[in-house]
This record gives C-alpha cells, structure tokens and sequence, in this order.
C-alpha cells in the first residue's frame, strides 16, 4: 500500500494529520495522555476557556441515548489565566497543535482571551459561539447573525493567530451563520458542536439531567454533522473543520468528502480512548486503497447527485 | 498508570438476584490495581459509554469485579460467560488510604464488594460492618468473615443481623474497638453521610466512596462532578471516587 502523506493545512495552521479531538472531550490531554502520546494527533482543541474560572452545573451531567450521550457540564474550567498558567506549558512540550476553545459573556471577554492566548503561544483559537449548556455567551451568539459577526470581529481583531468559529447546528439555516462569521473575517469555522437535546425518566419524571436539556452528541449525530458540513463547505470559501460523531475512518472520510479540511473526533474516545488514533489509521486506509498522495485530496470530493 | 486491554472472562457467578461476579485475567492491570479503584468495562458496541465497576478482590493477574445488574450495560454484562473477553480500562481513580492502625470498612448494598479487597489488604487488620437489604440480597458474607477480625451485620427487614441501619452497627463496632484508626466506607449517599456523622462523634476519621454518572472514566470530560465542602466541583473519576469524608458537601 503507498504511503499517504496525511498532512493538511487549516487556515494556514499545518497539521501532521488531519484528526484533532474535540473540545470538551479530551480536558488539555493529560489523561488521555497517560495511555498514549498525544504527539500522535493532529492538534487538539482544549476544554473551554471561559475569562473566569467556572465551577460547572450541577450533577448528573450526562445521559445515555440511543447511539449516543446527552451532557451539560456547563464550561467547567480553570479560566484562561489558569490555562496559560497550569495547562499550556505542559501541552506545549508535545508535538501537535492547540487550539484554544473559548467562551465570553461579552464580545469584549472575547477579544480580551484572544489577545492573552495569542501572546500566550497557541495555534489557533476556536471561538464557540455555540455552547448549548450556559445561559449567558454561548449559544447566543451563534444563532443571531450579526452577534456571530461582532463576535468574530472582536476575536479578530485580538488576535495573532488564525481564528476558527465554531458553529451550532440549533438553528434554522447554519449557513447564513457561517457566512456571517467568514464576512467577519474568520479564518476557519468548525461544525457542530451539540444538537440540544432531553431524556427523561419514566419512573421519577424527571429528565436525567440536572439541567433538563443538553447537548446530544455520539455517532447518532454523524449525518446531521455530514449534511451541515457539505452546506457550510459550499456557503463559505474559508475551510472547515468537521466534526459530530465520528468514531471510524470511514466516517472522516465521509467529512472529508462533504468539504471538511480536518476532523474532530469527541465523544467516541469515551467508548475507546484510542479512538483518535484508529480514526486517523483508517482514514488513511481508505486514502490510500484510492489510490491518493495526499489524504487532502478527499476535501470537498462528494459527487452530488 | 491506566491500560487499556482485552481481558478474558475466568468465571461469571451470581451472587444473588441482582449481583453477578466475574474474575477476569487482567495481567499488570491487576497488579497495579490499589484499594477503592475501579475498572471502566465496555458493555458491548451499542452502548457508548463504560460502565465503571469497583475492585472485590485481586489475586496476583486477577480480578475480581461484582455488580448489581440495574441497566442494559450491566444486563450485558451479566450476559457473558467464561472464555470470552471483556474491554478494561484500568485501574482508575483515587483509592482508600490506609491508617496506621486498624480500619472499620464499611458497605451497604453494592457498595459492600470494594469493601473486601479493602479489608483484605488492610494491613493491620480489619473489622467490618456490612448491611443488606435483607438476608436473601447478603453477598460476600463468608469471605469478609475470613478477612476480618469481627463482622457487624445489619439488614433493612431484620432477616440478617440487627434490623437497622448501617450506621447503627457502625456506632456499636466504634464503641467496642476504640482501636479503630479510620473508617472506609462505600454504599448509598445517605449511609455514608450517617456513618460519617457517627464517625465525627467517635472522633475518627472516615473516608467514602462516592458515585456519581461517568463519561470517560479517567478525568478529562468532567462529567461526573463531585460538589465539595468548599463549593469547588472534584470529579468522581480523578479526584475520587475515594475522597476524605470531611471534604464532601454532603447538603448538595
């Protein structure tokens, strides 16, 4: 079999392979980081930042669903300041790119994270406009187009490095929204984040979540993520980052195909933690049975009917 | 450190109508494994995510896990039978820490098998105070009664040793073992707050196993929060599932 060259290129941000782990997913690498070297992923887009440090909702934050979980930690996290503090210095002796995910109250919490995490050295920032599980910033900012453009335009301007929108799929038409963050100058958008969504218990009657609601993710949201990303690829010249229930080769070169320049990989390293790792290897088997160089050859390669 | 491994299934006994044990051969993950750890299991392809299972018992490379069948992961598990294999990741978390001196372990229900490999290993021995639903629900009776110096047993219903509380056989074995250095415990929420109350009053220190729904088992989805007595959220996973009594808010 011919060796694939798996590097890509994301908003000017090279990457030795095009699998990153999704934000939330894989806290800043330590414990996954016990079981292999994260050197061997693409990138990694850390927990949420938010400018405070944030204690989280209230247990229970997860449910189990039908080829998938619901969850609402609620941007549990150190702070930005912490981040650069206690986290940072330690990803940055591993060979991969980080990408730092943040949340603001306001446009101006944005700008103030983006210029600390520029200075502070990382590849990119992955702005979330799309948090389902906070009340205030999150969501929305991504679901009205002219707050995700103010948004965009405040992470821009303070910042050094490339800058990539993550988008919710909670809304009517996301692609009015991705063109609104590119028209803000975004350099990249990524898709999705979580589809809100509910379970209950019949016995108690109360929703298995602490907060009734809460993001669905898991292989259940594979098509709805495929679909959203091919619209957005053919919306916006800026490329994408999929993501949304990817667990297989197979499913990353389904992303691919529909126009995603790299892929995300989340909930599926619950179920096996080496799941990054088998993601990337069967991608390239496929790029490779095809016969491509290069596994960037797959981006946007969907023959429509 | 945690591995991830293909186990195979040594043996699946059922203890009772609702708990089953398997022994699995689990090579250095068994070695490393230390008191009040657990092990993630996967359920099948189904189910997405692990189902976290304390530690009974480990004998050189095996070990020995004891569940109460309660969902579709762990009815999948109590499915299997011996020469199959199981997808362990382990050992995960923050275990018991032993005293000099004596211990009380403690358990309730489910939580009474974590109990045994900690009484087992106890190194300046063990008393332990077990309770059960009722006498048919008793599991691991015989094997805690070889561990440890004295048992203490009580069952909702009077079926099987003193009709009560755990708690109330807890009072008893401190106020005749004053010897007792610290109190390890693992059941419901509530029998862990009442035996800790019971520990304040001795005046002996108490560490609980506490539970909470997971994600990833080994602390970077943050789920499975944990509120603590200063108000910070610890995880159940990293941080626990073991925490000293005195460090849970027990109002949340």
């Amino acid at each position: 079999m011919r060796n694939v060259d798996m590097s890509v290129t994301l908003a000017g941000m090279t990457m030795k392979n095009p699998v990153v782990v999704a934000s939330g997913t894989f806290g800043f690498g330590r414990e996954y980081g016990a079981l292999y070297p994260i050197d061997e992923l693409g990138g990694i887009c850390v927990k949420g930042l938010t400018f405070q440090r944030r204690e989280g909702n209230p247990p229970p934050r997860i449910a189990e669903t039908p080829m998938g979980i619901l969850n609402s930690v609620g941007l549990q996290n150190p702070g930005v300041d912490g981040f650069i503090a206690d986290e940072l210095p330690e990803l940055k002796k591993h060979d991969l790119r980080i990408i730092a995910n943040i949340s603001g109250n306001t446009p101006e919490e944005y700008g103030i994270m983006c210029e600390k995490l520029s200075a502070a050295g990382v590849d990119m920032i992955e702005v979330n406009i799309s948090c389902p599980n906070v009340k205030a910033g999150g969501l929305q900012y991504g679901v009205v187009p002219e707050m995700a453009a103010e948004v965009t335009e405040q992470a821009k301007r303070h910042s050094t490095v490339p800058v990539m929108v993550k988008l919710s799929p909670n809304v009517t038409d996301i692609t009015e929204i991705a063109r609104a963050v590119e028209g803000a100058g975004a350099d990249a958008v990524s898709l999705i984040n979580t589809l809100r969504g509910m379970r209950i218990d019949v016995k108690t009657r109360r929703p298995v979540l602490h907060q009734n609601t809460g993001g669905l993710s898991g292989p259940a949201v594979l098509p709805v993520a495929v679909r959203m990303v091919w619209e957005v690829s053919n919306a916006v010249r800026i490329p994408v980052l999929g993501m949304g229930g990817i667990a297989k080769g197979e499913d990353a070169a389904q992303m691919m195909l529909a126009g995603a320049t790299a892929v995300a990989v989340g909930t599926a390293c619950f179920a096996d933690p080496f799941a990054p790792l088998r993601v990337r290897d069967g991608l390239a088997a496929i790029a490779a049975e095809q016969g491509l160089e290069r596994v960037s050859q797959l981006t946007g390669q969907v023959q429509p009917w | 450190m945690p591995v991830q491994k293909e186990c195979p299934i040594l043996s699946v006994e059922r203890l009772n109508a609702d708990a089953i044990s398997i022994w699995l051969e689990c090579g250095e993950l068994a070695k490393a494994a230390a008191v009040g750890q657990f092990v993630n299991i996967k359920c099948g392809e189904a189910l997405l995510l692990r189902r976290p299972i304390s530690i009974c018992r480990v004998e050189d490379t095996r070990l020995n896990v004891v569940f109460e069948v309660r969902g579709e992961g762990t009815a999948w598990l109590a499915a299997r039978s011996a020469g199959e294999t199981l997808d362990v990741l382990g050992p995960l978390g923050h275990g018991f820490t032993y005293p000099e001196g004596k211990v009380l372990v403690v358990g309730g229900g489910i939580g009474v098998p974590p109990m045994l490999n900690t009484a087992l290993r106890a190194p300046a021995g063990a008393i332990a105070c077990l309770g059960f639903r009722s006498a048919e629900r008793a599991m691991l009776v015989e094997e805690f009664q070889r561990a440890c110096e004295q048992v203490y047993l009580a069952s909702d219903d009077g079926t099987l040793g003193v009709h009560g509380f755990v708690a109330d056989i807890v009072d008893a074995a401190l106020t005749e073992h004053p010897e007792v250095a610290a109190v390890l415990a693992c059941g419901p929420r509530i029998m862990l707050k009442t035996t800790y109350d019971v520990c304040r009053r001795h005046g002996v220190a108490c560490q609980v196993s506490m539970e909470e729904r997971m994600g990833c088992g080994i602390g970077a989805c943050l789920v499975c929060a944990c509120k603590s007595a200063d108000g910070a959220y610890r995880h159940v996973c990293k941080d626990g599932p073991v925490f000293a009594a005195e460090e849970v808010c027990w109002d949340a």
